[in-house]
């Protein structure tokens, strides 16, 4: 603790940013109601239902995962463009683990997550190591997850079908029978738990006060004598077995592996990280705010499409709705 | 703080805005047509006979499909919330129907019957689909190659891919029809370039270069045609291509005559039929496991009739 008090106090722009974050979240929050209310008022007999409510977190889950992966990196002030890919590239190792290997769901659940865990940890080395910037190394990872995926697969989708239960990683319900009036797929349950996760991760632990403290001064960090560089890919290690979770959870949900799916997943994750309030500058970020983030996206798209919004302005309300969220965020932080 | 207040505000006044336009409509037939895309020509061709038929039966429809054709998950997440607004049916063409059948399942216990189109759904549970008979349409491809190479001599085949229902019924299509009609006709490969110009292009500069005798390329897809085109022309021979689909450069290639001609589907068809389907599915009609949504064969001299033009894209 004593070295990292000296290293997250100093730059004035974080102290203003910490203490503008409650009043961050609270905003983010009452937008999410707005959303929420207003397409109550409008639809209300549709959009108030529970199969759309659940409709509504099962659609969150995985982007909702994703995005809390980017949340690390993005404090950091990198980026990550292969998340989306990452995802499929695990649920394809985990097919193959499971559905043409024959191993249990014991087993092909971690290596599914330590396949990403080491993608991630292959990214984090080409950008410390071989000193490729973030957005490069990621975006050549993207490409060279996709090429794999579609070569192991020979482009055709996994099917686990015979692998019993896991479908009810993503679609069954252990709450349904703990509080049968609340019938949360476990999908949503997962995204929950692994949020909480990376909350502590990123607020009680070492790893997560050294993401913010390389994310507003990384030159200061490196001279207080701290390796930047293996906590660097300590990070990216850590948002590459999150997108591991993605994947089980999508691969579950759709009950295969598609191998060409998960391109421009990224910039939903995007989206919904920066919507929380997460500077794509680095050093500022909360998960509460990114799992708001994730959560607004997947409402407003839910309820555009509830009002039969044609979805060509489906888009573009989308468009206007991150810009003015970002905008208001900033509007916030200057009069802070 | 206020800024944003006015900007909520006016947000909520303008979705305030698109409800009025949909409220007085509340007590008419929805349908929700969720389809496999919607920016390419082709989807746009099936929305516009989707579009058609909701104005000749008076029931009120909204056409979505997600932007690439592997993100399954965007098309469910479509489909729930399809379902929430308890529509009277649904149009539905799965990019993966095992992973719609736990959907389609709700769908069926809420007594809202599901017309497939297109691929359709690989279940029992839509009504009806909606599609071109593929066989059939290839093996007017055969016909119209046989025509004009002049009933013999040998042919070859490039396909788009060697999985896909369409890969396989059009290829089959065509060679069933000529070893049933034209025996005299041999096929004499078949090869499979992805639907890549350039790839196909290269197979058939290959075909050409080791049966010099050959007289005609069968294209399965816009790709495939436009390539055995290309490949024609680079290798600086004549041969007849019949294509399919449409597309400019393909359009094109029939119109300077590297190409004979080509099949088209009806996507306007396809999208009309669903939607007709669909309302006689409501009133309880009995409806035939498979709707044939037609198909045509075009080239230079008919590329202008407006029944043709209507069911060609760019």
């Amino acid at each position: 603790m004593s070295s990292t008090t000296t290293i997250s106090s100093p730059s004035p722009r974080t102290r203003i940013a910490w203490s503008g974050q409650t009043k961050q979240k609270l905003l983010a929050f009452a937008s999410l109601l707005a959303l929420i209310v207003v397409f109550s008022v409008l639809k209300p007999d549709a959009f108030m239902t529970t199969d759309n409510f659940i409709g509504i977190l099962q659609s969150t889950t995985v982007v909702g995962v994703l995005a809390l992966a980017s949340t690390f990196v993005i404090i950091t002030a990198g980026i990550d463009l292969s998340v989306g890919v990452l995802m499929t590239f695990c649920a394809v190792m985990g097919g193959m683990a499971m559905v043409n290997g024959g191993l249990p769901m014991w087993l092909g659940i971690p290596i599914t997550i330590g396949v990403g865990a080491l993608c991630g940890a292959i990214s984090g080395l080409i950008i410390t190591k071989l000193r490729v910037p973030p957005f490069i190394a990621t975006l050549g990872m993207m490409m060279l997850l996709k090429g794999l995926s579609l070569i192991i697969t020979q482009a055709k989708p996994i099917y686990f079908s015979d692998v019993e239960g896991f479908e009810n990683i993503a679609l069954g319900s252990w709450m349904e029978n703990l509080i049968p009036v609340l019938p949360l797929p476990n999908g949503v349950v997962i995204f929950i738990l692994v949020a909480v996760l990376c909350y502590i991760i990123l607020n009680k632990t070492v790893l997560g006060r050294y993401t913010f403290a390389i994310g507003s001064n990384e030159e200061a960090v490196r001279l207080s004598g701290v390796n930047v560089n293996r906590w660097k890919v300590w990070i990216y290690t850590l948002a590459g077995g999150i997108c591991g979770v993605a994947g089980l959870l999508i691969a579950s949900r759709l009950n295969s592996a598609q191998p060409a799916l998960g391109q421009g997943y990224e910039l939903d994750a995007i989206a919904a990280v920066v919507i929380g309030g997460t500077s794509l500058s680095g050093g500022v970020g909360t998960i509460v705010g990114t799992v708001i983030g994730a959560f607004i996206m997947s409402v407003l798209v839910n309820g555009l499409r509830i009002m039969s919004v044609a979805q060509e302005w489906q888009m573009v309300l989308t468009g206007l709705i991150i810009i003015l969220a970002v905008y208001t965020d900033n509007l916030r932080r200057t009069k802070a | 703080m206020n800024k944003f207040k006015l900007l909520m505000l006016s947000a909520s006044l303008a979705l305030a805005g698109f409800s009025t336009q949909l409220q007085a409509a509340d007590d008419e037939i929805y349908i929700p047509v969720i389809s496999k895309g919607f920016q390419h020509q082709f989807w746009q061709a099936v929305k516009a006979g989707a579009e058609k038929a909701a104005t000749e039966y008076k029931v009120k429809i909204t056409f979505e499909g997600p932007e690439t054709e592997q993100q399954v998950d965007k098309q469910l997440d479509m489909l729930s919330a399809a379902l929430a607004k308890k529509p009277a049916a649904i149009g539905f063409a799965a990019l993966d129907s095992k992973a719609a059948i736990p959907l389609l399942k709700k769908a069926q216990t809420a007594n809202i019957p599901i017309v497939g189109f297109d691929s359709g759904v690989d279940s029992d549970i839509p009504v009806t689909t909606a599609q071109t008979d593929s066989k059939a349409a290839a093996a007017l491809a055969a016909d119209k190659m046989a025509e004009k190479i002049g009933g013999e001599g040998e042919v070859a085949v490039i396909g788009h891919d060697q999985t896909s229902t369409t890969g396989v019924d059009r290829r089959d299509g065509f060679l069933n029809q000529l070893k049933e009609k034209h025996p005299k006709i041999k096929v004499v490969d078949v090869q499979y370039g992805g639907g890549d110009h350039l790839k196909s292009a290269e197979i058939a500069k290959t075909l050409l270069q080791a049966h010099p005798n050959l007289k005609g390329i069968f294209g399965t897809n816009e790709g495939s045609a436009i390539g055995a085109g290309k490949g024609a022309k680079e290798a600086k021979k004549s041969i007849v291509i019949i294509g399919f689909d449409s597309g400019k450069a393909q359009k094109d290639m029939i119109n300077d005559g590297t190409i004979a001609g080509a099949i088209t589907q009806n996507p306007v068809g396809i999208g009309f039929k669903t939607v007709e389907a669909a309302v006689k599915a409501l009133k309880g009609e009995k409806l035939p496991k498979v709707i044939d949504t037609g198909f045509f064969y075009y080239d230079k001299t008919n590329m202008a009739n407006p029944e043709i033009a209507a069911v060609l894209y760019d």
